[in-house]
């Protein structure tokens, strides 16, 4: 009979070893790579100055605890994940003005935004975003939803979105808004038209 | 010293952000202890693999939260199991070895263990272990006699063990089932289970055996039922090992098929039996059932164990103080007063009800899903305040769209799936109570724990102020107001709520 530790510990260095060859492989790849991008005329990771475009954002309402699309007009970077990054930002900022009609607490940002296909968006939110966050059931989901629905209606094929807070997961956003799981968009969509139908 | 933390293992949640190529900050680092190894231990545990083992003996733990398989070790005579491992699945377990002092705890309950100590203390309480407490690698064994006992003080609930088999019951997740011989065709045995199974089928001449090793199968009221019937004519049920028996004994070859998404197993002839039976073999169907009773596993239906009707969740508690309404009210403390408030309401119209929290105690939301899942609550009630906004929000739970659990498993995140419709018919209804009464009220779905975790009708229901004043949320009348319309609701639904499984 194996002891339970040794085959625990011969995963743990299986995984290790596939994981090491793993980034072997990518800097390999990476190296090989390089070359090429010097060649390149065009500019690298433009600062955000790219075309101006109008974007739907659909931002809270305490008042009446709805979701309500409203247009702007945004410097976008071509870059698909960085376009939704700058679109997060953008709905985040205009939460962070005390007459907005959900304010965040000061400091609230986003961190980056990962799009993993097929379809999966990753939100990272930084500390003083949940840790300053008011706590309720719906206040917490007005957040939520503004945030998930604003990148799927302007970033084609999300279909799943996780959020997490300082790089690491967590369980709620201030106490209720469930962090643990993956969002799935469809069923936000749902919520958002349920939100944008006011009290 | 410093607390080892172990993850929540074979939860689907887990399994999702696996394939979701989450970024590397998610990835949870490797086990420190798995450093040290070289590649001489691997050539060492391949020689282990290679040289074969003896049978091994196994335990398996039925809850609500997953179903899953141990093995036990023999030390001391007995059978000995690593407690940390019991626990692991059901919940955030850490353990921290000091010397001959083991301590583990498992979400907010603490346990104190000693090497070679049959004693351990469990959030402060002296516990008996029937034998001495073993580490070895830093796993702390303990008698599998013992989790009787150790287990209700960390799950906070009651468990069932058969120590003899090697099978563990937390809650009442039991799968019961009766078996009778079809109405119309006495060549045919039907099984009704109370849960879905997918048991693994063997035959032999004379007789056809499902083993369940991942369902909570348990024993009729009779192990061996007798059938009057030519072609089938017994089954008999044992356990051992982990796993659960229903061997069929016929007269001719037959074979199981499922149906009712896994609830019902119907044993029939063969094929080759079947011609046989057209060509007048008296085991023929439309043989006349004779008069007696088909089986004594009737006796043991299908019947739901349900104490409660209605669980109540006063939600947060302890140091989860929920929002922090003003400088001296507390989210926490105006949903245990919301919570007394609705269990007078429903029992005073004959509902019998249980308030999860009923004090300042910290419960986690698996152990309120538990909890609830294991009464088979009718419908459950967790209860929020908050300032923002005016009257009352009725939710449920926000499901990924699509997404069918119907498997032999019912998976953790989306143990809501089957009863969602009426959780909502019921949401519905609380609304439409409190419409009447002129309170403004909007019903919604969110992603908010544990009412995706719960197998029964559930909402969740979040009181605000009618205007800005927050002194309302602490208002007797205000409470009894909403928590009336609550409960006429839930009494108005009481038998399209009671005839859920
Ligand atoms: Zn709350």
């Amino acid at each position: 009979m194996i002891p339970r530790h040794l085959l625990i510990a011969m995963a743990v260095l299986l995984v290790a070893v596939l994981g090491l060859t793993f980034y072997a492989l990518r800097m390999r790849r990476t190296a090989a790579a390089t070359p090429l991008a010097s060649t390149d005329t065009r500019p690298l990771a433009p600062p955000i100055s790219g075309p101006t475009e109008r974007i739907t954002l659909f931002v809270a309402h305490d008042d009446d605890g709805s979701l309500r699309a409203q247009s702007a007009l945004i410097p976008l970077p071509s870059g698909r994940q960085q376009r939704t990054e700058e679109l997060l930002r953008a709905l985040v900022s205009l939460y962070l003005d005390k007459s907005s009609p959900h304010v965040l607490g000061s400091g609230a940002d986003v961190r980056s935004v990962f799009l993993v296909d097929p379809g999966v968006a990753i939100i990272d939110l930084n500390s003083a975003f949940a840790d300053t966050h008011r706590s309720g059931v719906l206040v917490e989901e007005l957040t939520v939803a503004s945030l998930i629905h604003t990148i799927s209606a302007n970033t084609p094929g999300i279909l799943k979105v996780k959020i997490l807070v300082d790089g690491k997961e967590r369980e709620t956003l201030a106490g209720h808004a469930d962090l643990s799981a993956f969002y799935d968009v469809t069923a936000i969509n749902q919520l958002a038209s349920q939100l944008q139908s006011a009290q | 010293m410093r607390w080892t933390n172990y993850a929540r293992g074979g939860s689907a949640r887990n399994a999702e952000q696996g394939s979701a190529g989450v970024p590397p900050a998610v990835a949870r680092a490797p086990r420190p202890r798995s450093v040290g190894l070289t590649a001489s231990t691997l050539i060492l545990l391949s020689t282990l693999i290679l040289s074969g083992a003896a049978p091994e003996k196994h335990f398996t733990v039925y809850s609500v939260a997953a179903n899953y398989s141990l093995s036990l070790v023999q030390r001391e005579g007995r059978d000995y199991v690593g407690l940390l491992e019991v626990l692991e699945p059901l919940g955030k377990v850490r353990s921290k070895s000091d010397g001959a002092r083991w301590r583990l705890r498992y979400n907010n309950v603490e346990g104190d263990f000693e090497v070679g100590k049959s004693r351990a203390r469990i959030q402060g309480l002296d516990t008996e272990l029937g034998g001495r407490f073993l580490v070895e690698n830093k796993r702390g064994l303990v008698p599998v006699s013992a989790l009787s006992s150790i287990l209700p003080r960390f799950l906070g609930g009651p468990v069932t063990l058969h120590e003899d088999s090697g099978r563990l019951f937390i809650g009442s997740v039991a799968t019961h089932f009766t078996a009778s011989l079809a109405t119309d065709n006495s060549s045919r045995l039907v099984f009704n289970f109370t849960g879905p199974v997918n048991p693994t089928v063997a035959t032999e001449p004379g007789k056809l055996r499902m083993t369940f090793s991942r369902e909570p199968v348990v024993a009729p009221a009779s192990s061996t039922l007798t059938f009057g019937s030519k072609a089938i004519q017994s089954a008999s049920y044992s356990e051992s090992n982990g796993t659960a028996v229903v061997t069929v004994n016929s007269t001719i070859p037959v074979i199981a098929s499922f149906s009712n998404d896994g609830r019902t197993v119907t044993i029939s002839p063969s094929s080759a039996a079947a011609a046989a039976a057209q060509n007048g073999t008296p085991a023929a169907a439309g043989t006349p059932a004779p008069s007696e009773p088909p089986a004594a596993a009737n006796n043991a239906g299908p019947q739901v164990f349900r104490r409660y009707f209605a669980v109540i969740d006063a939600s947060h508690g302890g140091e989860d103080h929920g929002e922090t309404l003003s400088a001296s009210l507390l989210e926490k403390d105006v949903t245990v007063a919301l919570a007394r408030s609705l269990r007078q309401e429903l029992e005073s119209r004959g509902i019998t009800t249980l308030v999860l929290r009923d004090s300042d105690a910290n419960l986690s939301l698996d152990q309120r899903a538990i909890f609830a899942n294991a009464d088979h609550a009718a419908i459950y009630v967790a209860l929020h305040a908050a300032s923002n906004g005016h009257g009352v929000r009725v939710y449920t739970a926000l499901l990924p769209f699509g997404d069918d659990d119907r498997g032999p498993f019912r998976s953790w995140t989306l143990a809501q799936h089957g009863s969602l419709p009426l959780s909502r018919s019921t949401a519905s209804a609380v609304a439409a109570e409190l419409q009447k009464r002129q309170i403004p009220v909007r019903t919604l779905g969110a992603s908010l724990r544990p009412l995706n975790n719960l197998t029964g009708a559930a909402i969740a229901v979040e009181v605000a102020p009618q205007g800005s004043e927050l002194s309302q949320l602490t208002a007797p009348d205000y409470q009894q107001l909403i928590t009336s319309a609550v409960a006429t609701a839930i009494a108005a639904t009481h038998d399209q709520l009671g005839a859920a499984p």
